[in-house]
């Protein structure tokens, strides 16, 4: 930069530093001018031409009827796509021998096995753990996957339908039905009954604090809980009745809790995962499940 | 003055330079905006996509104004993990009838962008109320006071006619059935729920029998269930809709 071209008379060379001021002055101080330094005045330059290389390669520019293609031809869709495929390609190996294996034998293959549960168990904790808890163990209403006390059963087969249909879900035509009925609120059983009727099965449950209702309490339980829950509360799984002696609760065993269930009735609903998770991905968790414990 | 000092008139007066930062970015803004309004390739030509229910569009007022879009993103990039962990990548045409669309930017709990279907209302309920009681180490805030305010549908057919101007097609039919449909879609024993699903196909109905007033937390839950399922992704072609 050159100074004569700037007509700013009180510009002058600095005896010390031999740089040009700007001519500004305040007070009797002045402002050196001291030029940019090299490399960054070249730095600039190169993102300059970096940007406009970036535009020729990479789509950049909004045009009448489309965008600027950039001569790679690369498109954050394609590349996705493209990543997702290697990704799978890499797995494929040892999912292809998941996905072709028989239910059954999965388990009598270390190799399998390990795999299968890798997989499960990262679809398990995206999926189901906020239902199911990270370590399968339940909550309120949701149940522990990890004990042999099964509502629908604890087969691998019962278990896949279970996984791959859902519960109670009616947006899938083969989900799991069949429902408690509202014993209370639907006045199938007056307050006293229903009061009766949870001390009984509290009884049977052998509950320390539990209160023998007398001979009412088990009439009414055969003549309504029994056709579901069997007559000594032994559970059915081909309804989804759970097992009421013994100490795996759904949803607590306080007496308000248990009247409660009888009042309301109902069922917990699970999602349907086929269609949302892959066929492989089903089979794993299947497995994953399985093997947590309690698998029959 | 050379070419190569004619900097200074910016760098020498502040006025200069505002107008001259101005023009900049209003050429940035220009170039990257107006082409979204008139290329055809902005949003993709896809099936399944409706205006929101009456009840989805009062949840997703309640959506934005307790402010969910400041944890929870609703997009999921195209990128690899994002795609193996939430499902196939976000479309724009599925935030098309958005106004203004949630995608957010911030993610201290997960993306919602295909949330719906993934849990059952019941968890949703739970969740709302107390989300520790069923994910113990959440740090979300539980809104448990939405289960106590009914719905306030006083603005809802104004705002239904006022998005209609902004091109959500919403049919004078579905305007002048918004208060019934409210209402249908949070029952589960409503008859009213077939008219309803015939207006508005996929409309996910509450389940909660013998319900007398709608909450907003019905509203907000039937919102998230329909977040991410207009697509039906088996019948997409991904190559046709390479950007
Ligand atoms: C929205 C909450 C929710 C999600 C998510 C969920 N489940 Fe469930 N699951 C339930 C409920 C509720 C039940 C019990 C249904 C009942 O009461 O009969 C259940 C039952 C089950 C059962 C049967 C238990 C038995 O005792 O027979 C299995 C197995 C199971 N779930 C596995 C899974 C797997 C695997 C996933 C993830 C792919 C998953 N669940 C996701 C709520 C959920
Ligand atoms: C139509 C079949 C059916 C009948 C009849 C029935 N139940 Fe049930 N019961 C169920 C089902 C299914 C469940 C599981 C609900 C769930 O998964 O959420 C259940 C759950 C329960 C539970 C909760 C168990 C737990 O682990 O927390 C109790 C308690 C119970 N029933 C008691 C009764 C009593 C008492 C009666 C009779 C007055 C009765 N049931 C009649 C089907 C039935
Ligand atoms: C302070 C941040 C924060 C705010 C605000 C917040 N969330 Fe969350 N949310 C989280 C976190 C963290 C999780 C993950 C843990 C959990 O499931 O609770 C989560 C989980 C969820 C999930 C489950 C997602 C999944 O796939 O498992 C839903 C649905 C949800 N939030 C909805 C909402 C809604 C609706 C609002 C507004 C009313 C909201 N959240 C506000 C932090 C937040």
């Amino acid at each position: 930069m050159s100074v004569d071209n700037l007509h700013d008379s009180k510009i002058r060379i600095d005896e010390h530093s031999g740089t040009p001021t700007t001519g500004h002055e305040w007070d009797g101080i002045e402002e050196l001018n001291t030029p940019l330094p090299r490399w960054w005045v070249w730095t600039f330059y190169a993102t300059v031409i970096w940007s406009l290389a970036y535009c020729v390669v990479y789509p950049a520019w909004p045009l009448l009827h489309g965008a600027t293609e950039g001569v790679l031809g690369w498109h954050s869709r394609a590349a996705v796509v493209q990543d997702i495929a290697d990704l799978q390609a890499t797995r494929a190996p040892i999912l292809a021998k998941i996905k072709d294996a028989p239910l059954d034998s999965i388990e009598q293959n270390p190799e399998l096995l390990a795999a299968a549960r890798t997989v499960g168990r990262v679809a398990f904790l995206n999926n189901c753990a906020a239902c199911h808890g990270a370590g399968a163990q339940g909550a309120k209403g949701y149940p522990n996957l990890n004990t042999d006390a099964w509502i629908w059963g604890g087969k691998l087969a019962d278990i896949k339908t279970t996984i791959e249909h859902g519960v109670r879900w009616d947006a899938d035509k083969q989900t799991r039905v069949s429902s408690m009925p509202a014993f209370g609120r639907d006045g199938i059983l007056t307050p006293a009954q229903v009061s009766d009727v949870a001390d009984y099965v509290r009884t049977m449950a052998d509950l320390p604090d539990a209160i023998a209702p007398e001979t009412k309490g088990e009439k009414l339980f055969n003549e309504n809980c029994a056709a579901c829950h069997g007559v000594n509360g032994e559970g059915n799984r081909e309804v989804g009745a759970p097992n009421l002696f013994d100490a795996v609760w759904l949803y607590g065993s306080d007496k308000a809790v248990v009247v409660n269930r009888v009042n309301q009735g109902g069922g917990g609903v699970m999602p349907a995962w086929k269609g949302r998770l892959d066929d492989t991905t089903i089979k794993a968790l299947t497995v994953y499940v399985h093997s947590l414990g309690g698998g029959q | 003055m050379s070419f190569w000092t004619r900097h200074q008139v910016f760098e020498k007066n502040s006025i200069i330079l505002i107008v001259g930062i101005l023009a900049v970015i209003a050429i940035g803004g220009l170039v990257e905006i107006t082409p979204l309004f008139y290329l055809k390739s902005t949003i993709e030509v896809v099936d399944g996509i409706r205006p929101y229910t009456p009840l989805e569009l009062t949840g997703r007022n309640i959506y934005v104004r307790e402010g969910c879009y400041l944890c929870h993103s609703q997009m999921i990039r195209p990128l690899r993990d994002e795609v193996e962990r939430y499902g196939h990548y976000s479309l724009a045409a599925e935030s098309m009838y958005d106004h203004p669309h949630q995608w957010g930017s911030k993610r201290n709990g997960p993306d919602l962008a295909r949330v719906g279907g993934k849990y059952s209302n019941d968890w949703q309920r739970d969740h709302m109320r107390d989300p520790r009681a069923v994910v113990p180490s959440s740090i979300m805030p539980g809104y448990a006071f939405l289960s106590k305010t009914p719905v306030n549908g006083a603005h809802l057919t104004e705002q239904m006619r006022l998005l209609r101007v902004v091109g959500v097609p919403y049919s004078d039919e579905q305007i002048d059935n918004a208060t019934v449909d409210l209402a249908a879609q949070a029952a589960s024993d409503d008859a009213g729920g077939a008219d309803l699903q015939k207006r508005y196909p996929n409309a996910v109905l509450g389940d909660v029998a013998g319900k007398s007033s709608v909450t907003e937390e019905d509203a907000l839950i039937a919102y998230l269930q329909h977040l991410g399922i207009s697509v039906d992704f088996k019948l997409y072609d991904d190559k046709a809709n390479i950007r």
